[in-house]
């Protein structure tokens, strides 16, 4: 079986379990129609379609029990109940880990999924018998089959004394060693239904002659005058002889889709023959004629004297019509096709969005050229460049579009982690979903699925009191968890609410000092304790629990959102609950800059990471120390960061006073104020990643290509602020140096 | 070359059902759903249909009334593609034109003798 052919069964299960998923969750809220419980029933069957395609027989046999008792809900015959609504968010919950089972091809857990079964099965009437591992066969009508013969009753291969309607039955020889020669009597008419139902009864006729020497007889005496013929109508039947090394049953499953269709009689001459004459020598398949070695002809059998094969095509009914093979049907066919969806791979995607990126560029070098010119207010370049920009823009968010998808699935993956949360922290909580239709990149939604996937198991192992907690204070004893998605201002948002019991600061703060990782005499404010829960090594569960302590803490989360060009955050209110939102840019690809000079050389500071602007007077900026400085503004003082300095560049800048500055928001210091010598201008930059070729470089994140040509690198003012940090702590000597290429 | 209508709305069976019968020298169209199915019919052309009979929008039943007795009425053989083999869906498709039935998970060859048989088609 072709890799990819099972990979798309494994894609397709993942939307298939969405649905699932999505049309459990309408049958929950009640407000459901016939078309929804189809469409979960749907989705099951078809996972256990493709599964007993790849022999998947765990999930083939799970499946077929969730599809029955589904089938019993669907028929109106099984009351939707809370309780059963339950077990099946249960059995789908269940069904998603066998499809990741069978897909990541590790060991299913077998209790788990027999007590699933056990719950479904008390919902039917005869309660099947658990299996157990992949050698059980799957319970109940399922047969992995192919082909279905059963309504024939056919016998046995070598065999033939099955009972035949109208016809007689012979005594079966014994197995011969050697291909036995058969002879068969086989009178055949069709009924107008035969040819009603898509039956040709000269294809049959073919097939039959496939089978070694056939002779037919076409009757025609019922053939009405031309004028009279009715052409759905069959006037027609045959009487054939067939001579063959094939058994009845092979001769029957000719017919095994006519049976109810059609008069037929199939009668074996004698018992076998250990090898006959040829009949006739124009016989239409050579390679299923019998032997040289030829003994006498038996005793003719009554309706042996027949006409040559080649006289049956003759005698059959005109062919049907059939429709000109024309390339236009091809094409609007595959039109038809293409109509919903057009899958693409991934790749080509990509090098489109690359080529769109160079389009950017070359754009903003037009611009420039045409800037250069110093061409008339108006002028006509002037007017067309503005289009150009606009249709690049254009073309850039159509590319961007394709490789966005809405968050819907993943929030939807979430209810799961939420049910399995609560089952296993014994805690109740239901989870809210708000703007799932968001858009966000690919592989951004990828990416997000284990931090959110993390996040959760924190709300309800952490955030979320237990039930009777919530009792007394006087909250619902079922807890809520909101996700919501939106997109503001070129950045999306998600956020992770629970309305929980919200940070326990004396608590974090103590053990952060325990574990060193501040000092014991530190006064915090609440947003630094809280953020505490980012630092490495941080764990606020005195006991690993079984849910949320699995190796992995939020710093993790963090540096995983951070990879994504992203930051979280947290707002935690004691008694009302924690809010972690994650912040992420649109797009991987580009991104709003403001274009700066620091000692000569353009930068760029991405503008999601900028609060204000700032030209401060003279007042405003304090000197602490020797070496710090900080910028007093409404009323409180952030540090001011000379960029430069972080960055190890060499030579005198501008005095901190006569800089510009951009206040900016960074994950370890808050605010802070970057200190440069201009703005210059702000435009869409493409990101071009330095890690290949110089691997990590702290302080700058990427670079990018400005319109006259010249790399500037971007600014990573978290990794500029970490660095003033280290430096102001250590002396300036510690700074990491930088050298730039004059100009 | 014999040309094949496949409608069902599982991809993974869309597939598998491409790869045999493309192997087998088959032209393969296919649709997403009975409405697809039957709206794609008059453009097609097939020799003859395969089709599922859980869907969406419009059931297997209802493709083959369709296709039998709709505006477009035909002739061609129409298979039914089935995990279950019961005789009621036996009878149920038959009555409603159906010309053969093949139960899933099919094994490439069983598909492709019905196919030739019911179509002729040599490979």
């Amino acid at each position: 079986m072709q890799a990819s052919i099972r990979d798309t069964f494994f894609e397709e299960c993942e939307e298939l379990l969405e649905a699932m998923v999505e049309g459990l969750g309408v049958i929950d809220e009640g407000q459901y129609d016939s078309e929804t419980v189809n469409a979960v029933f749907r989705a099951v069957h078809s996972i256990k379609g493709g599964a007993g395609a790849f022999g998947l027989t765990d999930l083939v046999s799970f499946a077929h029990t969730f599809e029955t008792v589904f089938d019993e809900v669907r028929s109106e015959r099984l009351p939707v109940t809370p309780e059963l609504v339950a077990v099946l968010f249960r059995a789908g919950d269940q069904l998603a880990t066998l499809v990741e089972a069978a897909r990541d091809e590790t060991g299913i857990d077998e209790v788990p999924r027999d007590a699933v079964l056990k719950e479904l099965k008390s919902y039917l009437d005869e309660p099947e018998e658990v299996h157990g591992g992949a050698e059980a066969g799957p319970p109940g009508g399922f047969q992995p089959m192919t082909l279905d013969f059963s309504a024939l009753a056919l016998p046995m291969a070598g065999g033939a004394d099955g009972p035949l309607a109208g016809g007689e039955s012979f005594a079966a020889p014994e197995l011969p060693a050697a291909p036995a020669e058969h002879l068969f009597d086989i009178r055949f008419q069709p009924d107008r239904a035969l040819i009603a139902n898509g039956h040709e009864p000269m294809l049959l006729i073919r097939a039959l002659s496939e089978l070694g020497t056939l002779a037919v007889t076409a009757q025609s005496e019922e053939l009405p005058a031309f004028d009279e013929l009715d052409p759905e109508e069959c006037y027609l039947k045959w009487s054939m002889t067939l001579r063959s090394e094939s058994d009845r049953a092979a001769v029957e499953k000719i017919f095994e889709f006519v049976e109810g269709l059609c008069s037929l009689d199939i009668s074996e001459i004698g018992g076998d023959t250990p090898a006959a004459a040829p009949a006739a020598p124009a016989a239409p398949t050579p390679s299923a004629l019998p032997s040289a070695a030829a003994s006498a002809p038996r005793p003719a059998a009554p309706a042996a004297p027949q006409a040559p094969p080649a006289a049956a095509p003759a005698a059959a009914p005109p062919p049907r019509p059939r429709a000109a093979a024309d390339e236009d049907a091809k094409a609007k066919a595959g039109a038809h096709q293409a109509r919903a969806t057009l899958r693409v791979e991934l790749d080509r995607v990509d090098r489109l969005i690359n080529t769109v990126g160079e389009l950017i560029i070359n754009q903003a070098m037009l611009s420039q050229r045409i800037a250069e010119l110093e061409l008339p207010k108006g002028a006509d370049a002037e007017v067309e460049l503005e289009d150009y920009k606009l249709l690049a823009r254009e073309i850039q968010e159509g590319v961007m579009a394709i490789r966005a998808q809405p968050v819907k699935p993943l929030f939807q993956r979430m209810a799961r982690i939420v049910r399995e949360a609560c089952t296993a922290t014994g805690k109740r909580a239901r989870l809210v979903t708000v703007g799932d239709h968001t858009e966000v990149d690919k592989t951004v939604i990828e990416r997000l699925s284990d931090p959110l996937t993390h996040m959760i198991r924190n709300s309800i192992d952490h955030g979320l009191e237990k039930p009777e907690k919530r009792r007394d204070v006087g909250k619902d004893p079922e807890g809520e968890v909101r996700l919501s998605a939106s997109q503001r201002s070129g950045s999306i948002f998600i956020e992770i609410a629970d309305d929980g019991a919200g940070l326990n600061r004396p608590k974090i703060l103590e053990i952060a000092m325990s574990k060193g990782l501040v000092p014991q005499n530190a006064e915090l404010s609440d947003a630094e304790i809280d953020n505490l829960i980012f630092a490495a090594g941080f764990s606020t569960a005195t006991e690993v629990s079984n849910l949320s302590g699995r190796g992995v803490g939020m710093d993790v989360v963090r540096t995983s959102i951070q990879q994504l060009g992203g930051r979280v955050s947290i707002a935690s209110e004691t008694g009302k609950g924690t809010t972690l939102t994650i912040i992420l840019p649109l797009t991987l690809a580009v991104m709003d800059g403001m274009v700066v000079s620091v000692r000569g050389q353009t930068m760029v500071v991405p503008i999601a990471s900028v609060l204000e602007t700032i030209r401060p007077k003279e007042g405003d900026v304090h000197r602490i120390g020797s070496d710090e400085e900080v910028l007093s503004i409404r009323g409180s003082y952030v540090p001011i960061i000379d960029v430069a300095a972080s960055l190890g560049m060499h030579g005198q800048g501008k005095s901190l006073s006569s800089s510009v500055l951009i206040l900016v928001e960074t994950e370890q210091r808050g605010q802070c104020a970057l200190a440069l010598d201009a703005i210059h201008d702000q435009r869409q930059v493409v990101i071009k990643s330095l890690d290949r070729s110089f691997g990590d470089i702290p302080g700058v994140s990427a670079a990018t290509i400005l319109g006259d040509g010249k790399i500037a690198l971007i600014i990573d003012p978290d990794g500029v602020a970490q660095i003033a940090g280290r430096r102001s702590e250590a002396g300036p000597s510690s700074a990491p140096v930088m050298e730039f290429f004059d100009e | 070359m014999t040309k094949v209508l496949a409608i069902d709305d599982s991809r993974t069976i869309r597939n598998l059902l491409r790869m045999s019968l493309e192997n087998a020298g088959f032209e393969y169209h296919c649709a997403e759903d009975g409405r697809l199915g039957v709206d794609a019919f008059p453009e097609v052309q097939p020799d003859v249909v395969i089709t599922d009979i859980n869907m969406p929008n419009l059931d297997g039943y209802g493709v083959i009334d369709e296709l039998r007795r709709g505006p477009n009425a035909t002739k061609v053989p129409i298979i039914v593609l089935t995990t279950e083999s019961s005789d009621e869906l036996k009878a149920r498709a038959r009555e409603a034109g159906a010309t053969g039935w093949i139960v899933k998970p099919f094994d490439d060859a069983s598909l492709i003798s019905v196919l030739k048989r019911l179509t002729g088609h040599a490979a």
